[in-house]
């Protein structure tokens, strides 16, 4: 392999590992950018995962496991919003439980049901979202550079794929340029301009949540039925965690957010390429190194490599109305 | 007369558990005019005010907007009956434009576009009619107080707000700001609009309105005609008996330079520089007041020299002493004493009881035990406080949140004073405590200069600053613009606060 080919080999996945890491981002920053923080996206998408495969098991359809994993996200989404904005409880604790919850429910769950371990059954080819390849690729193929890049990264993704590319912009015309939009970034800065303005904080949140919890819906569902062709205990594997650093590295904007997840994504990408391989000059090194380096670099750009983060002010905290 | 009042409340009642915060309250204001509210804190006025705009629903009673009963259920429902309201801690949208924080709830559709350009058509023309001019794109975190202050009018504007209602509106803007905002109001009521302005500062009542009522313990004590009306009746009214309105003192007899500050810079936590280059000396027996409008640097000047924050660069020296690197422990050591700014931030733990607070930084001291606490000698201590400053309820065992303003001010000055400090650093000593309690602290601080203590008194309140200091300094945006004699003018100190003249 030469090393265009490796490149492009490395983007396509790239792209496929950024999916789930783009819609989980998304689902954070309409939640956090309504002032409800969500550490409970790694376990709405788990939640997700896990119904989207059991669904598209027994129905045969992934489309039927997209609105099952969509339904069960946003069930999720309701309980946290129930938690953390009627009753006013405390945001982080109420996600991180949903997070326990999720990952012990969907293993018992799973082996009560299926008996294998808490894995799902496979899905069949017809059970699951597969590639599609766009028109031009032959006509293309012959192009240097472009004809392999068009066939390889951006034709034969599955529709989820475009779909998370596509909520990108819809998200950032949604909140900037509707009603909506408006009103949710601003209940997530100052609530009291927006209840003084006449209009419900608590509604608006759980509008809020709501969106989160479809956009969870779709990228637990593109892990089970899209990316795998099963459910497997844990398969979200700290992704919306990485989106949430992502979301945090891309300071809350949608188009920033879509880059941050690319770079996380490229980084998986890469760690899997490098299995194996041996680096010139050093030999081969543990692959474990390469695993890590998402990690490492979420921690760095964390510990404040990005500059001023400034989170939604009212993020977290929860609107009571001043005596 | 015979036209019906632009906004009538008929025995508004309201209670918060056993707090009875608004007792039968009767109140009729004329369309076209501007109507004062006055009363300690605590005395029902914001309450009266969130029921006006359905913040909270009266137990019973009847608001009649221009003769006709209203029932207000929430906000929405106020704008709606031509309620406007400025609250006292803006309600904007701080990373928003001017433009957005306007429609935010008045959109005119799910898309903004059209909204936006018609909210812009809409603001020439209230810029116009009323003098309420702001940059429609400019961002409300970089715009002055003042002109933040103005978008929240306009907003209550926008939505056609007939009757406008100001909280507190002067507390944060500078005399030429305020000055400004009774013009607008001016203007409003010249065009046929009714105002209502509470507030505490008895000038602004005498300077700009029509009408004023007195409030008192949740009651409506008394509505007077302003012309008909002195200063020295509505204060005896609020507080219920005679007040002193002035501070009495003799000459200062300022002894050796106690504390002195040496080109002294500090930054805040962003790394914006907040204290430039400042330098003055505090003499013993003298009060130096520091004259300024929130936030050009007074806060941060208070931090450096009590140990909070350590300084960019620069010197501060106690007894000719360079205090280094000393955290606010051991400069309490060496004598000093702090009023922070904000007690409910720094002075106080307000969910300690009164006694723990009453010692709050002062507990390694061996009268209140070593290892363990003497909690009777502790106690012991407080109650003599209690008794001293008058503190009530006087129960050392009480929660300090359910302290009044007033008296938990007393309880902080009470620790810091009682400490017989040589030098007194006091942050807004009388922030959001009543006329009864200010007489009282101002007269323990004049009495502190007496002794031969060296304070230095931080205040926005231009008032305060004038009526207690032998020296004012005037800062703005980080430097010491001036000096003057306390008999200097408020003009003159205004437009230097302003950063206009020196």
């Amino acid at each position: 392999m030469d090393f265009f080919d490796i490149l492009v080999s490395i983007l396509g996945s790239t792209i496929r590992l950024s999916v789930p890491l783009v819609f989980t981002a998304l689902a954070g920053l309409f939640s956090e950018r309504a002032g409800v923080f969500d550490i409970g996206l790694e376990g709405k998408m788990l939640a997700a995962a896990f119904s989207a495969a059991c669904v598209a098991y027994i129905t045969a359809s992934p489309w039927l496991g997209l609105v099952a994993g969509i339904g069960v996200s946003v069930a999720f989404s309701l309980l946290h919003g129930f938690a953390s904005i009627t009753n006013r409880g405390n945001q982080i604790v109420s996600g991180v439980a949903i997070n326990f919850v999720v990952a012990g429910l969907t293993i018992v769950l799973g082996q009560a049901w299926f008996g294998q371990g808490g894995r799902t059954p496979q899905l069949l080819p017809q059970g699951r979202f597969s590639p599609i390849i766009l028109p031009g690729v032959e006509a293309l193929r012959g192009i240097p550079v472009i004809g392999p890049l068009y066939a390889n990264v951006i034709s034969g993704n599955n529709i989820l794929t475009y779909m998370a590319f596509l909520a990108v912009p819809i998200s950032w015309w949604i909140l900037y340029r509707t009603r909506f939009g408006l009103r949710l970034r601003a209940v997530g800065e100052n609530p009291g301009a927006v209840d003084t303005a006449g209009i419900s904080v608590t509604w608006l949140r759980y509008r809020a949540v709501i969106c989160a919890g479809i956009l969870c819906g779709f990228s637990g569902t593109y892990l089970a039925v899209a990316q795998s062709a099963a459910f497997i205990k844990d398969m979200s594997a700290g992704k919306g965690y990485i989106a949430l650093a992502a979301l945090i590295f891309a300071k809350w904007k949608p188009v920033p957010v879509m880059f941050a997840c690319l770079l996380f994504g490229f980084l998986d990408a890469f760690a899997n390429f490098m299995q194996g391989k041996s680096v010139p000059l050093i030999g081969e090194v543990p692959v474990q190194i390469f695993q890590a380096l998402p990690y490492v670099l979420t921690c760095i750009l964390l510990a404040g490599f990005i500059g001023v983060a400034n989170p939604p002010k009212a993020g977290g905290v929860p609107y009571t109305k001043e005596r | 007369m015979s036209q019906a009042p632009a906004i009538e409340l008929v025995g508004i009642d309201k209670k918060f558990g056993a707090v009875h915060a608004n007792k039968n309250i009767n109140l009729a204001v004329a369309k076209g005019s501007i109507h004062g509210i006055i009363g300690e804190n605590g005395a029902g006025k914001s309450t009266l005010m969130s029921i006006l705009y359905g913040f909270y629903h009266a137990d019973s009673g009847e608001i009649r907007v221009g003769g006709t009963p209203v029932t207000i259920r929430d906000s929405q429902a106020a704008i709606n009956a031509g309620i406007g309201m400025v609250h006292q801690h803006f309600m904007l949208v701080e990373n928003f434009t001017v433009l957005e924080n306007l429609v935010l709830g008045a959109e005119g559709g799910m898309l903004l576009a059209g909204g936006v350009a018609r909210a812009r058509a809409e603001l020439k023309r209230l810029a116009k009619d009323y003098g309420l001019e702001v940059d429609p794109d400019a961002v409300i975190e970089e715009l002055p107080v003042g002109l933040q202050q103005r978008v929240e009018i306009l907003k209550a504007m926008y939505r056609g707000a007939e009757i406008l209602i100001l909280d507190e509106p002067t507390g944060v803007l500078t005399p030429a700001e305020a000055d400004h905002l009774f013009r607008i109001l001016g203007v409003l009521r010249d065009q046929g609009k009714t105002v209502i302005l509470i507030t505490h500062k008895l000038r602004e009542i005498m300077a700009i309105t029509d009408t004023v009522s007195v409030m008192r313990r949740g009651e409506m004590v008394a509505t007077r005609k302003t012309a008909e009306t002195t200063v020295e009746e509505l204060a005896e009214l609020m507080v219920g008996r005679r007040v002193l309105l002035r501070v009495e003192k003799g000459e200062a007899k300022p002894g050796a330079v106690v504390l002195s500050v040496r080109n002294l810079t500090v930054k805040d936590g962003r790394g914006v520089t907040m204290v430039d280059n400042v330098s003055f000396d505090v003499r013993a027996g003298e009060i130096v007041g520091i004259a300024g409008v929130a936030g050009n640097g007074q806060s941060e000047l208070l931090e450096a020299i009590s140990g909070i924050r350590m300084p960019a660069s620069g010197e501060i020296l106690i007894d000719g002493e360079p205090i280094g690197k000393a955290d606010p422990a051991r400069l309490r050591d060496l004598g000093l004493a702090h009023i922070p700014e904000d007690r409910h931030h720094m002075g106080l733990v307000l969910r300690f009881e009164e006694y723990e607070n009453a010692i709050l930084g002062y507990h390694r001291d061996p009268k209140y035990g070593g290892l363990f606490l003497d909690l009777d000698a502790i106690r012991k201590d407080a109650i003599e406080k209690i008794e001293k400053y008058d503190i009530r309820p006087p129960n050392p065992r009480l929660r300090t949140a359910n302290f009044s303003g007033g008296n938990q001010q007393k309880i902080v000055v009470a620790r810091e004073i009682e400490r017989d400090p040589k030098l007194l650093l006091i942050g807004q000593p009388t922030r959001g405590v009543d006329i009864g309690a200010i007489e009282f602290i101002h007269r323990r601080i004049i009495d502190m200069r007496d002794a031969g203590k060296a304070q230095l008194l931080v205040s926005v309140e231009l008032d305060e600053i004038r009526a207690l200091s032998d020296r004012i300094l005037v800062m703005f945006a980080g430097q010491i613009v001036g000096e003057k004699t306390a008999d200097a003018g408020e003009q003159t100190l205004g437009l230097m606060m302003a950063g206009i003249a020196a």
